[in-house]
């Protein structure tokens, strides 16, 4: 079993606070994490500045080199964690065991932030529209057509407050790094691997230890973490989301509520679009905020609900280690009943059809665990109140609305998948400003292109644009 | 006979005195708070509803597992003058309220018991650190808080001058009820520039009472101000409240003094209590024993105990865990077994408090998600 340390600026520091992370299925401890108190939080933050000083006296090319590399370590190597090592198949065992998730997913996610990690340059390339990268380590510099601009820093690390159900999420923060920002995270209590094996990859490949800093913990050590830092992310529900709109220090990451929407002019061909939309709803058992949660479309709704459900009703739970495994588990106890209760009462609305009813008890209860089976909900209206709903498992309603409505009623939406050619339809949906990513055709909402911006661009949330003029001769130097 | 065995046979001597001394006391309190001439109307009123005669058939403190647990609910709301006892008529009371966030706050009246305890608790106190005669500083609440006054008696009873700030608990925890986390750290902030005005001001003050929030928001400040707490010249701190963990107490000893008593002439002990108890002191505190907090009722004032979650007339064996039971009796005051909302193991006796004591307390499990833990 591993002893993991709070890790302050590099340093390990073992917590006097332990917590047990358990195997989700036998309950079986499977490490022991410090926990750091909110004191020590707020007390090394007074020196995050040297965290950029340090980055800064690599240049940002090395680094993206260096990150290379990591990405390799990440993905193949066995890496010191704690008090011990851990190879890849570890990582992914102990992911499983504590999150839940099946190891496969485990693997997979594994590499999709290698994938980020290797392919950095090009990111940071079209994060900054092919910007120097110069510029933001010196704060200023001169762009091809002769112009002088500056883009200054807006804090000395970035900080996260990071979640326990989906390991995909930590593409989010891996930017940090090449652009010299230090890096402070708060690992979600089930999930400290994928932010202590990254680290460990990125200080065995090259990136000085003294830039990370990692706070495990309680409440409390989140909100020190957003408290003492200048720039920080947070994963949460609504109200997290809420209670930080409009803090430019925080960038909250709440339910994605992602949709795909079937326009008139594209509806009438769904049979087309059906792997597409179960990919979107399934993949990675429905855990991340990119999955579908709801499916609209002015016609053929209740058949659509229908293949849906053929395809996902029957899944079974199955073991974390079966290959197959296509289901999460609710590692907290209480969770998965807590979910189903909701659902059911949703369920009781009319104009609310379970199309996954016929296909045996969604709830599964186990001695340490629960799981939910994938859900399809036909809403005969966008006015039901399951049609605004979203969960941590494969969970999708299927909403019957007039399209010359869907704007209007689809509530915030993380990526929305429009598959129409309706070029009038396509110009509202670009100027919806409740829609985040927008895809534009038959692409899953689950499929990400690395290089677009995700809820917000990090290099704007990282640094400012402004105004920085200097004399002609200066500038002839540049 | 070995030491070992010597140690625990006076260990086992100092424990029946205690025992002794506290079922003669329980009886003597009994016998005051249920007696026409002597007891509060409260407990003279309850009386009629019992159904045994706490005059005859409370003997020694086990007895007193005969009344049904205490509700603080019923402190909620007045007359308050239903809470004096007849034996005490005449005298000043004064009245400290707790919670009140929303609502009407619980209420006790106290006439002397905050003065007792406090003295009871500065005979623990070492000199080396607090010296007598120096000026405190309390960093607590204040408005109508026992701790307030407690702790300028504790000073004055020590030959020293109490330093005051500001701080309402009340609105720290609509603060954070509300959400609005800028205005709480405004709000702190408020009370520290408060506390390090008085600190400029050549008052000469060596000893304080500060919250653990609040000692931590100090220390920060100072350390801001390119300065370390050593540099306030103070050298005595007492604490308490759940907050005070073991991890929290390294922390400060650590890196905010800079070693423990011996090293940096900075000595803090935690200490457990609240309106309803006197003050619980803490066994030392010390790297060697994990920095563990052990608290001592002042027993025969206040007993706490650690009891089973299921049944809380059984005691939890030495080591496990239990819910903490307050039981007072005091002549102002009769609490005949009050569940507290924190839970902790029970520990063993020793020499200093030959009776149980409680560590590790934290707040109650099935309550700690609902409890709004504001600066003390």
């Amino acid at each position: 079993m591993l002893n993991i340390p709070v890790i302050r600026w590099g340093k390990p520091y073992d917590s006097l606070e332990i917590d047990d992370v358990l195997h989700f299925a036998t309950g079986e401890p499977i490490a022991k994490v410090s926990q750091a108190n909110a004191g020590i939080i707020s007390r090394d933050m007074r020196q995050v500045g040297k965290a950029r000083d340090t980055l800064r006296q690599i240049p940002c090319s090395e680094i993206i080199e260096i990150l290379k590399k990591a990405a390799d370590l990440y993905e193949s190597a066995t890496l010191p964690i704690g008090d011990g090592t851990q190879t890849p198949a570890e990582f992914a065992h102990q992911q499983s065991a504590s999150t839940g998730l099946p190891e496969h997913m485990c693997r997979h996610n594994m590499s999709k932030n290698s994938f980020v990690l290797r392919n950095m340059q090009q990111i940071l390339d079209c994060l900054t529209r092919g910007l120097d990268l110069n510029i933001l380590t010196r704060g200023y510099g001169i762009e091809d057509r002769g112009v002088v601009l500056s883009y200054q820093a807006q804090a000395s690390a970035l900080s996260a407050v990071l979640p326990s159900n989906s390991p995909g999420v930590h593409t989010l923060w891996l930017p940090a790094i090449p652009l010299q920002m230090g890096l402070v995270l708060k690992p979600g209590p089930q999930e400290p691997w994928t932010p202590y094996r990254m680290m460990s990859a990125f200080v065995e490949a090259g990136i000085p230890k003294e830039v990370f800093a990692m706070y495990p913990g309680g409440p409390e050590a989140g909100a020190a973490v957003l408290n003492a830092s200048e720039r920080a992310m947070i994963f949460g529900g609504t109200p997290t989301v809420e209670r930080y709109k409009g803090n430019p220090n925080v960038q909250a990451h709440g339910p994605g509520f992602s949709k795909i929407l079937l326009a008139d002019d594209c509806v009438d061909d769904w049979e087309k679009y059906l792997d597409l939309m179960v990919e979107s709803i399934y993949i990675n058992s429905g855990r991340g905020c990119i999955n579908c949660s709801g499916i609209w479309a002015s016609r053929h709704t209740k058949e659509i609900a229908q293949a849906i459900a053929e395809k996902i009703g029957p899944i079974e739970a199955k073991p974390p280690t079966d290959p197959e495994a296509g289901l999460a588990a609710f590692t907290i106890p209480g969770m998965g009943k807590a979910v189903w209760g909701m659902i059911e009462a949703d369920l009781k609305e009319a104009g609310v059809t379970d199309m996954t009813e016929q296909y045996g008890e969604r709830l599964v209860e186990q001695e340490h665990c629960s799981y939910l089976r994938p859900m399809v909900v036909h809403c005969d209206s966008s006015e039901r109140e399951i049609a605004k709903k979203e969960y941590m498992f494969p969970f999708s309603t299927v909403v019957e609305c007039p399209e010359s409505q869907m704007l209007a009623k689809i509530g915030p939406t993380l990526v929305c998948s429009a598959i129409t050619n309706n070029e009038q339809l396509i110009d509202q949906l670009t100027n919806a400003t409740h829609i985040d990513r927008l895809n534009i055709g038959p692409i899953p909402t689950s499929r990400l292109n690395w290089l677009q911006p995700h809820e917000g661009s990090i290099i704007d949330f990282l640094f400012r644009s402004r105004a920085y003029q200097v004399t002609e001769e200066a500038q002839a130097a540049l | 006979m070995s030491t070992a065995e010597s140690s625990t046979a006076d260990i086992e001597s100092l424990q029946k005195e205690a025992k002794d001394r506290l079922d003669a006391h329980a009886y003597e309190t009994i016998q005051w708070h249920f007696h026409e001439s002597t007891g509060s109307p409260f407990w003279l009123e309850k009386k009629a509803g019992l159904n045994f005669d706490p005059m005859t058939d409370v003997k020694n403190f086990d007895d007193i597992k005969k009344f049904p647990l205490f509700e603080d609910e019923w402190l909620r709301g007045g007359p308050i003058n239903r809470w004096v006892p007849k034996g005490l008529a005449g005298k000043p009371v004064y009245v400290f309220e707790t919670g009140g966030t929303t609502g009407i706050p619980k209420s006790r009246m106290v006439i002397e018991d905050h003065w007792t305890d406090y003295e009871l608790f500065s005979d623990t106190l070492p000199d080396e650190y607090f010296p007598k005669g120096a000026n405190w500083l309390m960093l607590g609440p204040s408005g109508p808080r026992r701790l307030r006054l407690a702790v300028e008696h504790l000073c004055q009873h020590r030959g020293g001058i109490c330093f005051c700030i500001d701080l309402d608990p009340r609105w720290v925890v609509k603060l954070i009820k509300k959400g609005w986390m800028e205005h709480l750290e405004e709000y702190k902030k408020h009370c520290i520039d408060q506390v390090l005005t008085l600190l400029s001001a050549n008052h000469d003050i060596k000893c304080m009472f500060a919250t653990p929030k609040l000692l931590e928001g100090l220390c920060n400040a100072l350390e801001e101000q390119g300065k370390t707490f050593k540099d306030t010249g103070i050298t005595g701190i007492f604490s308490g409240g759940t907050e005070f963990t073991p991890q929290w107490t390294r922390f400060c000893v650590e890196e905010f003094f800079g070693g423990p008593p011996a090293e940096s002439g900075i000595y803090m002990t935690p200490t457990y209590g609240n309106t309803l108890m006197g003050l619980a002191c803490s066994k030392p505190v010390t790297a060697e024993e994990g920095y563990k907090i052990s608290y001592y009722a002042p027993q025969p004032r206040a007993v706490t105990e650690v009891v089973s979650f299921d049944d809380p007339k059984e005691l939890v064996g030495y080591g496990e865990t239990g819910r903490v039971k307050l039981t007072t009796l005091t002549k102002e005051l009769f609490v005949p077994g009050f569940l507290e909302r924190d839970e902790g193991e029970r520990e063993k006796p020793f020499a200093t408090y030959p009776w149980d004591g409680v560590s590790g307390v934290r707040p109650f499990h099935e309550t700690a998600s609902g409890t709004t833990v504001g600066v003390y």
